[in-house]
């Protein structure tokens, strides 16, 4: 008997439990579902009062509008060319560096690897000023590479896949050398494709990173033409000011290519993020 | 997660071998790319940066020393302790993300829940979301007029008000915005750390007839305390260096929204002494200060973990 008063109160608890979490759920994503449908209503619908909950009128035209009155689309291009060479460039550039920190014996590496420990310590924002300087010495303010450099070279993707390098047995590696294969192709044949889980998680968090960056290009990329979506949405602030339905068609649209890569790689993003620590 | 995350640390001794090593100097072609990247963009930076917080920037390049007078600057700036004051304060209320999260986490860890993963998939999407469409979308929210937000109070016959345009309330609602698209992030953690928990020490509270809340307190909270740490640390850093939700929601394409000040940050005070106004020496001198303020936070964190955290 007291089994079945309990096996009650389980019950109980599992549909409050449900309850709150599915309070939780709604506050969660409550507001992107009302700003697609804000999104699909006239200007004039939205300042009803109360609000209307389905748009009376199906205004698909917002989302072309974004791109009429606006080099959205070229932003669009532009964040897809910033975020994929980012993670490329990261990937190639820290996956080489780590390798030899982790396996390779030559003189200087504790300073080395020292030093770029110590860049894990600053504070990007530090070097937002000089890195500026850098950018306008070189030509390339109001450029894509301007996006792209700083996001390529990075002291916590070449630590963390240094780590996983660490772990694997040098077995492996010996073989290969016993087999007269160079350097690189050990790395490129041999190591490489051991750390692919390690590679994916810190793809998925650079491409992230580089997406929704903001601060960075609102100080680089002052033209339009070369904003990359972050930066370009707020612009679109100042352009459209109460227009809410366009406004939201445009944030809807910058936001949806991040959010269909997290349901997509879900696993790869939950990864990449517990191994990443502070955002940014 | 866990298996990615624990990996390097468990596997850390079998790659010690006494075999003899030899000097491979093509190691350095390896490390050229990311070596010279690093240098030139990022030690080179942070080494001139902090000379140049001692410097006047000429309009034209060139920097003549001055001392500390960038600092002593700040430091008379009543806009800069307003930033202050503020940035501590959205430290603060990014806090609550913390008690939400964990909420969440004992929640989706009762036993035989079903859609767990559906939860967890929902509450993770605003953390990676694009922050200015985040922001964005809460203004609308937020609308004094026609707002969501507004619109459902008035059912109630709450009157609403301008929430971030009110400088008594814009700060609260865009730390709201912070936290909202914070929480993901922290029940991802909190989840593993709940899981982790031995489940000898559930059975055996429940024997002593713990069940509920006090189990909660007394069981799941105290052996969760590391996880909670690394996550206070964790989110103080963060939301100290709060920017985009600002800027989006309280300073771009309003003009002159009569809340800017009551909204700005160190970060966003930064941007506006270098870029709209170009004083790149008080803005140098900003960051430097951010920084100490994180570093200070953290160490103090670190001191007092001993009168809470509990290592098993």
């Amino acid at each position: 008997m007291s089994e079945a008063i309990s096996a009650r109160t389980s019950r109980i608890g599992s549909v409050v439990t449900h309850a709150v979490l599915t309070v939780g759920a709604v506050l969660m994503i409550g507001p992107f579902l009302w700003q697609v449908l804000t999104a699909l209503k006239s200007e004039s619908e939205v300042t009803n009062v109360p609000p209307t909950f389905l748009p009376l009128e199906w205004v698909w035209d917002n989302f072309a509008e974004v791109f009429t009155s606006l080099p959205f689309g070229q932003q669009l291009v532009n964040s897809i060319i910033v975020a994929a060479a980012c993670t490329i460039g990261q990937l190639a550039f820290c996956a080489l560096g780590a390798y030899a920190f982790a396996r390779l014996e030559f003189p200087g590496r504790g300073l080395l690897f020292a030093l770029f420990l110590s860049v894990l310590m600053i504070p990007k924002q530090l070097l937002i000023l000089p890195q500026y300087q850098i950018m306008s010495w070189l030509g390339l303010l109001n450029t894509l590479p301007a996006l792209i450099l700083p996001g390529v070279f990075s002291a916590f993707g070449t630590f963390l896949l240094r780590q996983f390098f660490m772990t694997i047995p040098k077995d492996l590696e010996e073989a290969a050398v016993l087999d007269g294969a160079g350097r690189f192709r050990i790395f490129y044949s041999v190591m490489l494709p051991l750390v692919k889980p390690a590679l994916a998680a810190l793809a998925v968090i650079t491409m992230m990173h580089a997406w929704n960056d903001l601060l960075w290009p609102l100080v680089v990329n002052t033209d339009p033409a070369t904003m990359p979506i972050s930066a370009g949405l707020t612009s679109m602030q100042g352009q459209f000011r109460t227009n809410y339905p366009v406004l939201m068609a445009g944030s809807f649209m910058a936001s949806i290519p991040m959010i269909v890569a997290y349901l997509a790689l879900q696993r790869q993003f939950v990864q990449g993020i517990a191994l990443s620590g502070v955002k940014g | 997660m866990t298996d990615l995350a624990v990996r390097p640390a468990a596997a850390r001794g079998t790659t010690a071998t006494s075999r003899p090593r030899r000097i491979d100097r093509s190691a350095y072609l390896f490390i050229a790319p990311v070596g010279i990247g690093l240098g030139v963009l990022y030690i080179i930076p942070a080494v001139t940066t902090f000379v140049l917080s001692f410097t006047e920037w000429g309009p034209f390049g060139g920097n003549t020393f001055n001392g500390v007078s960038n600092y002593v600057g700040i430091f008379q700036l009543e806009t800069f302790w307003t930033a202050m004051g503020n940035t501590l304060l959205y430290a603060l209320i990014g806090l609550l993300t913390l008690p939400i999260a964990i909420l969440c986490a004992v929640l989706l860890n009762r036993k035989g829940l079903r859609g767990v993963a559906i939860y967890r998939a929902l509450y993770f999407i605003p953390f990676v979301t694009l922050p200015v469409a985040s922001g964005m979308v809460w203004k609308w929210l937020y609308n004094g007029d026609f707002g969501l937000i507004n619109q459902f109070l008035g059912i109630f016959g709450i009157p609403g008000t301008y929430w971030v345009s009110n400088p008594a309330t814009a700060l609260v609602a865009i730390g709201i915005v912070q936290v909202w698209s914070q929480v993901g992030y922290y029940l991802i953690i909190f989840i593993a750390g709940v899981k982790d928990i031995p489940a000898e020490y559930n059975e055996a509270a429940e024997l002593d007839g713990a069940t509920g809340f006090r189990r909660f307190w007394h069981v799941t909270l105290p052996l969760l305390s590391p996880s909670i740490f690394f996550c206070s640390i964790v989110n103080v850093i963060a939301t100290l260096q709060i920017f985009d939700l600002i800027y989006v929601m309280s300073q771009s394409g309003v003009s002159a929204n009569p809340a800017f000040n009551a909204t700005q940050s160190i970060l966003s005070l930064f941007y506006q002494k270098a870029f709209a106004e170009g004083d790149k020496g008080s803005a140098t001198a900003l960051a430097f200060l951010l920084m100490l303020v994180i570093g200070a936070l953290t160490y103090v964190q670190f001191r007092l973990q001993r009168r809470w955290v509990n290592y098993v």
